[in-house]
């Protein structure tokens, strides 16, 4: 498929930009996410999910600071600047101040194939979404590198649990990846969503167009739970059990950077998925006669709108699930996995082979 | 195998089951939970909206006859002590003057109309003492010490906590007490001119602590 003359405008106009040897555009093109990963951690990561497992724990939430509470993120960072950065005495010093370095750039690495509408995207690799499940698997080794280095019981069990699960949850992640992969034809980022565009808005997304895709759609969304370390799959970090898992002996801006790194891979499973099998930056609503409401909605401020949307609501659903699931056993964790998980993954991928060779 | 999958459909339901609660609850944020009390009838059917309350700017109001900061009114006290004695943690603190004839029309009367014979300097109370069994409220004659509705009053200081009520300032009260002290001084004599008791002496000291009544 041919990529239409618009694609990827862009961010091609800002590689191109440099001053002297001095390669501004590809920074800048590499910042734009770093600013939004911090932007939205700030805002809807931190604040929002303060403030909706509050209201659904019928509380309010902040209050206190600006109207509504809004500044308390900004507060609270203020306050972790000027915390001392503590590196424990026993702890092994490399591994203990890379490890949130690795886990930050593993969470942001992924970024570079997320488009983000269709003129933007930071390397529009013709494996993209190999790439960007590879890419997940360095986040193992920060959080190994974080929990062994800080030499703390609870660190290195929230460590350990957590390389597991990762690993585990990978593979029914990949194959109900690969599925979307197999409608698709093609495993570039970009490819992808523009084949679910069209004039029908929702109508092309995978997830419609053919009757297998919510099978993978729900295990890649399970698995992205697991791999993010988010409730109901949160044992790495269980705070009754572990005080804070693989980053308990952390403080002050390695604290901040894990929190930022955590977010960050949220919102990268979350618009993985939106491009796997809700149509990324396409638009949800469709032409009705001669409303075209599709056209109108589409374009490069739009693509970025909608992915950025669509990512934010499947948040909202891991915040939701988060506060209303207990956290399953690590036994109950690796019988999800393994007995359930990858057995309908493979179900699901030959069903989803079925329906490619017949269409 | 049947176990494995209808495992599969409980969990799916009952997952179903709980986000559909939670998002009930997410939806329920915009109102406040009904002030239904513990006495009404539909008091565990609010179970919807927020039920936070942002204490400093609101309260739930302090029962109508709840005990709590003490405090004493005291134009009306008549300097008995009796408060005093009754507390049973030694909180409370008076020192009292007898007023002379000639001052119990600037020592007043009570609201009840009970003419007051004793000025009352100091009469504190530590708050921080005080454990509001309300003994002093049920013994004080003149119901010039009460407990409040106030709950909260807190200090950093604890001797913010000492309450002083005494309607005296320092000197006015030494101007009494000496004033006192001469008239004693001078009845004393006036009865040893009268053939008293030898044993009478005049009052040396311009502090004399007057008994209290019942003593």
């Amino acid at each position: 498929m041919s990529a239409s003359p618009s694609l990827n405008t862009w961010s091609d106009a800002l590689s191109g930009l440099s001053i002297g040897w001095f390669p501004l555009g590809l920074v800048i093109v590499a910042a734009i996410p770093l600013v939004f990963i911090a932007l939205y951690a700030l805002t809807y990561g931190v604040y929002g999910e303060r403030k909706i497992s509050a209201f659904m724990q019928d509380r309010l939430g902040p209050m206190e600071v600006g109207f509504w509470g809004i500044l308390q993120t900004l507060a609270d960072i203020l306050k972790l600047l000027q915390k001392e950065d503590i590196v424990p005495k026993m702890a092994d010093k490399f591994l203990f101040v890379i490890g949130p370095g690795i886990l930050f750039v593993g969470s942001f690495l992924a970024f570079a194939v997320l488009p983000f509408g269709p003129a933007f995207i930071g390397a529009d690799l013709n494996v993209g979404l190999f790439y960007a499940i590879g890419i997940v698997a360095l986040e193992a080794v920060g959080i190994l590198a974080a929990g062994w280095g800080s030499n703390n019981k609870w660190a290195l069990y929230g460590a350990v649990r957590s390389v597991a699960q990762i690993v585990s949850y990978e593979i029914p992640a990949a194959i109900a990846l690969l599925c979307a992969a197999m409608l698709a034809g093609t495993l570039s980022m970009q490819q992808i969503t523009m084949l679910q565009a069209g004039p029908g808005g929702f109508m092309h997304w995978f997830l419609f167009t053919n009757p297998i895709a919510w099978l993978p759609f729900l295990i890649y969304f399970i698995s992205s739970l697991a791999e993010t370390n988010r409730a109901p799959f949160d044992i790495p970090e269980a705070e009754s059990e572990l005080v804070a898992g693989y980053f308990t002996e952390y403080s002050g801006m390695k604290f901040a950077v894990i929190f930022l790194a955590e977010y960050g891979s949220m919102f990268m499973v979350s618009a993985i998925i939106s491009i796997a099998f809700l149509g990324g930056w396409t638009s949800p609503l469709p032409n009705i006669g001669g409303l075209e409401l599709n056209a109108m909605t589409s374009g490069p401020v739009w693509g970025a709108f909608w992915i950025i949307m669509k990512g934010f609501f499947f948040i909202f659903v891991q915040m939701w699930l988060r506060w209303t699931l207990p956290r399953l056993r690590v036994d109950q964790l690796m019988y999800l996995c393994w007995k359930v998980l990858t057995p309908f993954s493979l179900v699901a991928f030959v069903l989803t082979a079925i329906w490619v060779i017949n269409h | 195998m049947s176990e494995y999958f209808s495992n599969i459909k409980t969990s799916a339901t009952t997952i179903a089951t709980g986000m559909g609660i939670t998002l009930k609850h997410f939806f329920n944020a915009v109102k406040r939970k009904g002030d239904a009390g513990i006495d009404d009838a539909d008091y565990f059917r609010q179970v919807d909206g927020l039920c936070t309350l942002q204490y400093p700017k609101e309260a739930i109001p302090t029962p109508p006859h709840g005990r709590y900061r003490l405090y004493c009114d005291i134009d009306d006290c008549i300097g008995c002590k009796q408060c005093e004695r009754a507390c049973p943690v030694q909180c409370i603190k008076i020192e009292t003057i007898k007023a002379t004839s000639d001052d119990l029309e600037a020592c007043g009367k009570t609201s009840g109309g009970q003419q007051k014979r004793m000025w009352v300097p100091v009469f504190d109370i530590d708050t921080a003492k005080c454990m509001t069994c309300g003994i002093c409220e049920s013994v004080c004659p003149t119901d010039c010490l009460y407990h409040t509705p106030v709950a909260d009053f807190s200090e950093f200081n604890v001797e913010n906590m000492m309450y002083h009520f005494g309607n005296l300032s320092k000197i006015e009260a030494e101007a009494k007490a000496k004033k006192l002290a001469e008239q004693q001084a001078k009845a004393a004599k006036e009865k040893a001119a009268a053939g008293g008791a030898p044993g009478a002496k005049p009052a040396p000291k311009p502090k004399p602590k007057p008994a209290p009544p019942q003593a």
